[in-house]
């Protein structure tokens, strides 16, 4: 028998007194570890996005908003496929590559995908060739204005597998289709299959590797091929300018808004300015709903301490009598509001971290880890807190006249 | 009469404990006594909705050692104050409560809780077990608060029990004891610091007679052990187990002992 087991002992055997302070902090703490959780991983997200693709500029119809980037062909309006030749002759410095893009339903097997079509590299080259530009080794830009700093690597563009990483591909017959990992999972196919789109029969030239975006769902064939299945005619939805560094991006914009007037430009920064307000103000009001719920089950707590005192008042005096001094019995109590604060703090690190790990990918399409940090932050606030809100109510205890033990029940 | 193991085998040549003391005596000129309690003009008093009302008037009496008092007297006459001042738990308005040679009320709060740990046991009316504490966890909890070590407090717990006859029943919860078990087990708990003094505010008020009988029978033994008790009653079956009878009347005490051996 000592402290802690006298503690321990009356929080088992008088247990739902103090559940709804618990639930409270847990409450609190569970808000704060989720939201924060959440936002801490699309903030790497966004950051590993920007250092992947901060060199990249979408040219997108004018009245398209985007939140996505991955997804910046999927919002169904179109502009003039001639804007890309357009592009691709202007030859504007810090322009590593283009990648228009055109984004239809479709279905294999009955399966609903995503069909997007893309345009290989080669029918620049032939363009440029056109042009009596075929010696130059860039056949859609000039090097002018590039810095160290550069963009997607482009070194290994012959393999369609690169589709995945650069974003473009040198070579893709209008037979042909790319299909991302997770579709491929889907219609167990692999590289090398047939299947039919449109009733007509494709070949699958490869697999990509999983990137963890919504290309693990598609499935991607020659811009041409995909314009006369679908009857669109020659449009796309979105034109992919893959920078050389994040500086010529910055000046692409004027460029390109001088040579396209009627589209709408706008740099990886711009697609994510959203989402980084999003995260900020996310990380903001996670700390104000732990607050609120902290200081809601602080008051809980002193409540249900209060009580708590009271109802034990006589225990308490013969205590005293038996020789318990008011420190003690003080320590009995913020001993309770200790256990209360570090089982809250624990438990709700335990479930804040479930919560965050299903709602990230849903909510914002991250995934996300355990962060022990927060565990410290919510085990020591919330301790904090219970031991704070029982202070005046242990004082009180200790306070009581020692005499209670004489009186009669 | 419910037979009660020897529980002090080496106590007083005076084999039954109900029965007065031949050899005590507070006569100065044939038997010197060490003094327990000294109150020196002890008066308290209480300020209620307005009106001051004494509990204590000009109290000076003596309580030796290894005497066994019992204070009688009229609901509100003012025996709980007075126990609770001898327990160190209310301070007189004016006056000195000496406990050997140590002025009660000019010790600290913790010198006092010290004292009661180490010398005082306390026996409650309504026995004031922990419920949800086990007969020998309640037993534990002076031994706890003294500092002991976990085992020395379960050894001393189980042979306290033992002594009083619940060696049985160590893990029931105080619910799960009949009210003469569970003052047993406050008795128990009562000598678990091996207290020189006793303090008991109505023993017997929540027990059937038999019940009554064996919890005066301990708390005897205890005062052949030469523990000194001070006990509150209404009840004159357990009066008579007392050497020295103080009676409280409107905050007067008198000694009825020395009253009927004058007469």
């Amino acid at each position: 028998m000592n402290l802690r087991s006298l503690i321990w002992k009356e929080l088992r055997q008088r247990p739902t007194p103090m559940m709804t302070s618990l639930i409270a902090v847990t409450l609190g703490v569970t808000a704060l570890v989720a939201i924060q959780n959440i936002t801490v991983f699309s903030e790497q997200a966004i950051a590993q996005k920007m250092e992947n693709l901060g060199a990249n500029v979408l040219v997108l119809p004018q009245s398209v908003s985007l939140q996505d980037y991955y997804a910046a062909d999927m919002h169904g309006q179109t502009m003039p496929e001639a804007n890309v030749t357009q592009l691709a002759l202007a030859r504007l410095p810090g322009v590593q590559n283009l990648a228009p893009k055109l984004c239809v339903s479709a279905s294999v097997d009955s399966i609903p995908i995503t069909l997007t079509g893309i345009l290989p590299k080669s029918e620049f080259q032939t363009k440029s060739s056109w042009q009596g530009l075929a010696l130059l080794s860039n056949s859609v830009g000039s090097d002018r204005g590039c810095c160290e700093t550069t963009g997607a690597d482009v070194s290994n563009d012959n393999d369609p597998a690169s589709l995945a990483t650069t974003r473009t591909i040198q070579q893709l017959g209008k037979d042909e289709v790319i299909i991302g990992s997770d579709l491929a999972a889907q219609l167990g196919t692999k590289s090398g299959d047939q299947l039919e789109l449109f009733g007509e029969e494709f070949q699958v030239l490869a697999v990509l590797p999983a990137t963890g975006t919504i290309d693990d769902g598609r499935m991607f064939a020659h811009l041409h091929s995909v314009q006369r299945l679908s009857d669109s005619g020659p449009v796309v939805n979105v034109i992919e300018i893959m920078g050389c560094c994040e500086d010529a991006a910055g000046s692409l914009i004027s460029d390109l808004s001088s040579l396209l007037p009627e589209t709408k430009v706008i740099t990886i920064a711009q697609v994510v300015e959203t989402q980084v307000a999003v995260n900020s103000l996310m990380s903001r009001m996670s700390w104000v709903f732990f607050s609120i719920l902290l200081l809601v089950g602080g008051a809980s707590i002193a409540s249900v301490m209060y009580a708590n005192v009271a109802e034990r008042r006589r225990e308490i005096g013969t205590l005293m009598a038996l020789g318990a001094t008011p420190g003690y019995v003080t320590r009995l109590f913020l001993g309770k509001a200790t256990i209360l604060g570090v089982c809250g703090g624990v438990g709700g690190f335990i479930v804040g971290t479930i919560l965050a790990a299903i709602l990230g990918p849903q909510l914002l399409g991250v995934a996300v880890q355990p962060m022990p940090v927060l565990l410290g932050v919510g085990l020591v606030t919330a301790s904090i807190v219970s031991i704070a809100a029982s202070y005046l109510p242990a004082r009180r205890a200790s306070g009581l006249d020692p005499c209670l033990c004489f009186s009669e029940s | 009469m419910i037979p009660i193991p020897s529980l002090f085998p080496l106590c007083s040549p005076v084999q039954n404990p109900k029965y007065e003391f031949k050899i005590r005596n507070t006569n100065l000129e044939t038997w010197k006594v060490k003094t327990m309690y000294q109150l020196e003009d002890v008066t308290k008093t209480y300020e209620r909705r307005g009106q001051t009302v004494t509990a204590l008037a000009n109290s000076t009496l003596s309580l030796a050692e290894g005497e066994f008092v019992a204070l009688v007297g009229p609901s509100g006459s003012g025996k709980t104050t007075l126990l609770s001042m001898l327990g160190g738990m209310l301070a007189p308005t004016s006056g000195r409560i000496l406990l050997g040679e140590d002025s009660l009320y000019d010790l600290s709060v913790a010198d006092r809780t010290r004292l009661r740990l180490e010398r005082l046991g306390f026996v409650f009316q309504s026995f004031n077990l922990i419920p949800w504490l086990s007969a020998v966890e309640n037993v534990q909890v002076p031994l706890s608060l003294a500092g002991k070590s976990a085992a020395e407090q379960r050894e001393r717990a189980c042979d306290l029990l033992d002594r009083v006859g619940l060696s049985d029943r160590l893990e029931h919860r105080p619910s799960e004891l009949s009210q003469g078990q569970q003052q047993r087990v406050a008795l128990a708990r009562t000598l678990a610091n091996d207290p020189k003094i006793i303090l008991a505010d109505e023993p017997t008020g929540n027990l059937d007679p038999a019940s009554r009988e064996v919890a005066m029978d301990y708390l005897s033994g205890f005062n052949a052990e030469g523990r000194t008790i001070v006990m509150v009653t209404h009840d004159e079956f357990a009066a008579g187990y007392a050497t020295r009878t103080l009676r409280l009347v409107n905050g007067v005490v008198s000694d009825e002992t020395h009253a009927a051996k004058a007469a």
